[in-house]
């Protein structure tokens, strides 16, 4: 029998209900997870989303093709297939996409986490027979703190530089990460700004009803900004360009889960990294696929090989490694490089966008 | 412990030299004596020995965490540093908190040094009491006190200028002060803290002044960043291990550069040294020299990491000191003086001059020798002479101004190594292994191999000189063109060719290729070429001849 879904050269899809989840290439029907490029290619003919997701999604793939929504947990029929939106937690708007055919339910979970998010909707776990999971952090040393922990972190340092006379530079993805991060921390500290790429989507996520707290755009030709009190967030891609000296002298931090190994932090050149991810940590991987009950789990998207073999080897599950596009296991380098304005990657998956589609193969894993 | 932890993670958090100096000087200020006494052996880097095998502590952890043995495994390779894996993958105290406030000297005391020679079930209880003790910022400092790889990123001479400050004292003389013995406990410590002078002073070797290598090598390069050559004494590079001969009181001591004490395994250096006159100290090379053949660096740290010299060594690996400069001469210290005049006393005291020619090996006439100076009329002449290094067994010139002191430490502009160009063959890279340290997680050890008959065959294993962005560049070529794992090496499909860098070439049953290289090094990514261009083993067979 064939499976409900599908490794085609455009990525997952459904032969039975004729559309794809996340594709890599431009195809008819999108199911789309979440805005992360890695996740959300533009140019396809329609896509479905999540109602909350939409304004996000509209403002990464343009205007042009028609946006289909569906509620958390509303279902919609393609040629008899059932297809549904659960929170996945990972941003706002991202979804797990449940299909259920013939007696036999799929979740693709997209990317996920377990933690609190004041952004978005709280991660569901819903039951189903096969279960399709990242795996970015999927070894045991990653293991995150409490997000109340982390913003105290991250409060106490920016305090720290605002008696200092220093401005506080925070590295983050501009989509999600940002909003999630300027959510977390302390307003009263001082003033609260951003780079351009994240106000767009600062604006997208107050418009879908998020509450943020007051944040300043940095004007695009300023000379100088701010006294070195405020804190300013901005995308990973500012790093070795001009923009960094608007701010005098600053103390410059990066917010990501790969920070929790010294040696990245050393080699990356920060004096200071928080270990905050919009990802899973290896216990809420297996929280996530255990709550799921599912006989059989695909992993896709980092380390998957050795945690298909973990699930394998302690709970009999018939795991194996979906193949991605984005090559192997992430690497904690390849992970901000800038690419001109990084707005569209995704800095903890995509580590290596392959930019000519023609001559790609899904072969096996390599 | 705490105290200690709280210097590990602040010097851990900058790069800023005044700030670690800062760090430092507070730490020593107020930690117990016993504890500083300890803190300055880890950061002086000193061998610290290991009381539980790496592979025990894998083990052990795997059962701690109830993950499985590979788990743990791939883990280390990601992280690539095994106390930072241990730290991260131990469960959460069960007491949470900072510890069980011992002190650092108790702490290393009851939990390392008197592991060494303990049953493996008495280790075994020590780590687990204390993997339930620590919270997890120590635990990464205490797993690298234990496997005895805790380097911070301190040299010395940082080190020196923060006891300098406590202390009170100059700068140079506490560098001097650090040398010679270990300070071993808190009574030690007190001492080298002294602001008078001590006794023990007496037989401590100087700091040792070193060579910075030339930015720029060749001939015309060279003449126009040293001037005339007039101003400049050449002498041989060796290669061999720097060392002071110590003639104070009533003994002689042989120091290495290492700041360790080396009479005991080279003996009869340290006879031949107490026959110079009272109040001289040689600075110069110790060389391994059998039947008219240089041993090598290699036999000569054979000899230096014995406790006890057999006659058996002493007859395999005979040692002689070559000598190329004074620092004290009737109790006066020299070292302001110029290197000239340092010379004109040195030739007075060591006469014979040590021929580095085959043909010219001394055999049993002594063991203090002369280093002869190289000379020419030109820079040219000197570049003639230096082409033969090889042939010679030296490795390359040794460039010293007339007119210098001797300085401390690696300060540039006075002493300089002119190193012969290495030898090189494009290779194609075949597997690669995950890093450590600021590398870690990223594949940056690799594999090397060259053709025979239609296949390629390892011949080298080599650490990258490439630049972080070329690493993490071919970390993801490695990633993507694996063929096989095994644990942390990655077997790889030949796509990148290597340009290998080694000393000499010599014939070896224990390489598969039957030849082995001295101090392989990757100096550059051939982007150009294809693994079809890349170097032949009858190639590297060739530069056997070269390498002589
Ligand atoms: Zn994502
Ligand atoms: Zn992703």
């Amino acid at each position: 029998m064939r499976d409900l879904l599908e490794l085609t050269p455009e990525g997952l899809y459904c032969p039975q209900g004729d559309f794809h989840v996340d594709p890599w290439r431009r195809v008819p029907r999108a199911v789309i997870t979440h805005a992360h490029a890695d996740h959300a290619r533009a140019g396809c003919d329609r896509y479905l989303c999540s109602s909350a997701g939409k304004l996000v999604l509209r403002s990464r793939i343009g205007a042009g093709s028609p946006i289909d929504t569906l509620r958390f947990r509303e279902s919609v029929s393609f040629n008899g297939v059932r297809v549904s939106l659960h929170p996945a937690g990972h941003l706002l708007g991202s979804a797990q996409v449940r299909i259920e055919h013939g007696g036999l339910t799929w979740v693709v979970s997209g990317d996920y986490k377990l933690q609190a998010d004041p952004t978005c909707e709280p991660f569901e776990h819903v039951e189903c027979d096969v279960f399709v999971s990242e795996s970015t952090f999927g070894l045991p040393v990653y293991r995150w703190q409490e997000p109340e922990g982390i913003a105290a972190e991250i409060n106490a340092w920016w305090r720290a530089n605002r008696d200092a006379g220093r401005t506080s530079v925070l590295l983050a993805y501009s989509l999600g990460k940002a909003q999630r991060l300027a959510a977390m921390v302390d307003p009263s500290i001082g003033p609260i700004m951003a780079h351009g790429a994240v106000m767009k989507l600062v604006e997208a996520y107050r418009s879908s009803g998020v509450r943020l707290p007051p944040i300043d755009r940095v004007p695009p030709r300023a000379r100088r900004v701010g006294d070195g009190r405020g804190l300013v967030i901005a995308p990973p891609s500012v790093l070795g360009g001009s923009w960094l000296r608007l701010f005098g002298e600053s103390s410059v931090a990066l917010a990501s889960g790969w920070m929790m190994l010294r040696g990245v932090r050393r080699r990356r050149g920060f004096e200071k990294g928080f270990a905050v991810s919009d990802h899973a940590d290896f216990p809420g991987l297996l929280t996530a696929i255990d709550a799921s009950r599912a006989g059989r789990v695909l992993v896709t998207h980092g380390f998957s090989e050795p945690l298909a073999r973990f699930l394998r080897e302690t709970r009999g599950l018939d795991a194996t490694v979906l193949p991605t596009r984005f090559t192997g296991e992430s690497s904690p380098d390849a992970a901000e490089k800038a690419e001109g304005e990084a707005v569209d990657d995704d800095p903890e998956t995509l580590t290596e966008a392959v930019e000519a589609d023609a001559d790609f193969g899904i072969g096996e894993p390599s | 412990m705490k105290r200690f932890t709280d210097l590990y993670w602040r010097l851990d958090a900058t790069t800023s030299t005044n700030e670690k100096v800062a760090a430092l000087r507070d730490y020593f200020a107020t930690a117990p004596h016993a504890d500083a006494a300890c803190a300055l052996a880890v950061l002086s880097g000193g061998r610290q020995m290991r009381s539980v095998s790496s592979g025990l502590l894998r083990e052990w952890a795997a059962a701690a965490t109830g993950l499985p043995a590979w788990m743990v495994e791939e883990c280390y390779a990601h992280v690539g540093d095994l106390a930072e894996t241990l730290a991260l993958l131990l469960p959460d105290p069960s007491a949470a908190g900072e510890g069980d406030g011992a002190s650092l000297a108790d702490v290393m005391q009851t939990t390392i040094h008197d592991l060494r020679g303990a049953s493996e079930e008495r280790k075994r209880e020590v780590v687990a009491g204390v993997w339930g003790r620590l919270a997890p910022r120590e635990r990464i400092v205490w797993h690298k006190l234990l496997t005895g790889g805790c380097r911070v990123g301190v040299s010395k001479t940082l080190v020196a200028r923060a006891l300098a400050e406590v202390a009170g004292v100059d700068q140079a003389v506490m560098a001097h002060r650090l040398m010679g013995d270990a300070v071993a406990d808190g009574a030690a410590f007190a001492r080298l803290l002294d602001p008078a002078p001590t006794d023990a002073d007496s037989r401590r070797p100087y700091p040792f002044f070193l060579a910075s290598a030339l930015e720029r090598s060749t001939v015309g390069e060279v003449a126009e960043d040293l001037g005339p050559l007039a101003e400049w004494q050449a002498e041989w590079k060796w290669d061999g291990m720097r060392a002071q001969i110590v003639r104070r009181g009533g003994d002689a001591t042989v120091w290495s550069r290492g700041e360790e004490l080396v009479s005991d395994a080279f003996p009869e250096i340290a006879a031949a040294a107490a026959r110079l006159p009272p109040g001289t100290v040689l600075d110069g090379e110790l060389l391994a020299v059998r039947e008219g053949t240089l041993l090598g660096f290699g036999s000569l740290s054979k000899r230096a990491g014995r406790v006890r010299v057999t006659k058996k060594i002493l007859e395999e690996i005979p040692c002689l000191f070559v000598a190329y400069d004074q620092l004290e001469a009737g109790g006066e210290d020299l070292r302001d003086r110029p290197l000239a005049e340092r010379r004109e006393m040195l030739e007075r005291l060591v006469t014979t001059p040590f021929d580095a020619t085959p043909a010219g090996f001394p055999a049993e006439a002594g063991r203090l020798f002369l280093s002869p100076l190289v000379i020419a009329d030109s820079w040219d002449g000197l570049a003639g002479l230096r082409a033969g290094s090889r042939a010679r067994g030296v490795e390359g010139l040794m460039l010293k101004r007339r007119n210098s002191p001797y300085g401390v430490g690696r300060t540039r502009g006075d002493w300089w190594k002119w190193k012969i160009e290495p030898l090189e063959i494009d290779a194609v890279l075949l597997y690669a292994q995950a890093g450590h340290g600021r590398r870690a997680g990223l594949h940056s050890d690799y594999t090397l191999g060259l053709w025979q008959d239609g296949r390629l065959v390892t011949v080298a294993k080599a650490y990258s000189g490439l630049s972080d962005d070329e690493i993490v560049e071919i970390d993801r070529i490695v990633r993507a063109t694996t063929l096989e794992k095994h644990g942390p090496v990655r077997i790889c499909q030949p796509t990148l060719v290597m340009q290998l860098a080694f000393e000499g070439v010599a014939r070896s049953t224990r390489h598969k290729s039957g030849l082995a290289v001295r101090f392989p090094r990757i100096v550059r990514w051939r982007r150009d070429k294809e693994p079809a261009e890349a170097g032949t083993l009858a190639d590297l067979e060739r530069m056997i001849d070269a390498g002589r």
